[in-house]
């Protein structure tokens, strides 16, 4: 099953659109709670990445029997070095991001916990993609 | 504790869950920052001051589906209309983030760590 999902620039009320569809569908089919729990934290976190830091972008979401697999596509500053950007408490966020809530420097960290496989692949001036993948068994 | 000794203690008004209010509430976490919430394995009944739509797109994401919000913060009609599709309760009080948490945790409300 393919799902997409348009995340726009700075729409911070619509941050979790993609993420609360995705929930929506894996509860239908049955997949366990914990396991939907994991996919769908990691995939807000991309969102709310997507929108935080940079210009919105697009989510493609392939649902498998054994497994889901998600990217997180933007237009943006794209993120100069990843392994920094991995560490729990680095951030760059935006006042307006921090009063949101957001900012803490754990959100890529935190996907990292919840899936089996990440791929940050990013370039400045461009664009970052957040691939991950978590399996159901 | 249920969540309505808890209602009474904070001196709070419901904004959403009314039906809910027998249930029994045994753990708490505080946090004004959204990103430890998403870090949470377990889903306590999450006391907050930030009170916007994220907080509820958060505990959604969380799982968590009970929500103090502290400092007089009340959610808007928006935040309730996201809450009512997830079935949860908003519950708000005018008392500080540190007399909540103190008037619960006296009262035998635990803390997750
Ligand atoms: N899509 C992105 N485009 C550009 N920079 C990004 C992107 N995602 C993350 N970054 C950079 O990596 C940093 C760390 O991201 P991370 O998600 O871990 O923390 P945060 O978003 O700053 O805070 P939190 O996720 O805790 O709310 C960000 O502050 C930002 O500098
Ligand atoms: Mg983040």
């Amino acid at each position: 099953m393919h799902q997409e999902y348009t995340v726009i620039e700075g729409d911070f009320t619509n941050a979790g659109t993609a993420s609360s569809s995705v929930k929506k569908t894996l509860k239908q089919l049955g997949v366990a709670p914990q396991i939907v729990k994991r996919v769908v934290v990691a995939l807000y976190e991309a969102e709310v990445n997507a929108i935080a830091h940079a210009y919105g972008g697009k989510v493609l979401v392939d649902i498998e029997a054994d497994k889901i697999h998600m990217v997180v596509a933007d237009k943006g500053p794209g993120i100069p070095d990843i392994a920094q950007a991995m560490q729990e408490g680095y951030s760059t966020a935006r006042p307006e991001v921090r009063d949101m809530g957001f900012g803490a420097g754990m959100g890529l960290p935190n996907m990292q916990k919840n899936v089996d496989v990440l791929n940050v692949t990013s370039e400045v001036g461009v664009g970052t993609t957040v691939e991950m993948i978590v399996n159901f068994v | 504790m249920t969540l309505r000794e808890i209602v009474e203690t904070l001196n709070a008004t419901v904004y959403l869950g009314q039906a809910r209010l027998d249930e029994e509430v045994t753990t708490a976490f505080a946090s004004d920052l959204m990103s430890d919430v998403l870090t949470l394995k377990d889903t306590p009944m999450l006391i907050t001051g930030l009170c916007n739509v994220q907080t509820i797109r958060t505990c959604d994401m969380a799982t968590l589906d009970i929500v103090v919000f502290v400092r007089n913060k009340k959610p808007t009609a928006d935040m309730v209309e996201l809450a009512e599709d997830n079935d949860m309760v908003l519950i708000a009080t005018s008392y500080s983030m540190f007399k909540t948490c103190g008037l619960l945790f006296d009262a035998g409300i635990q803390p997750l760590y």
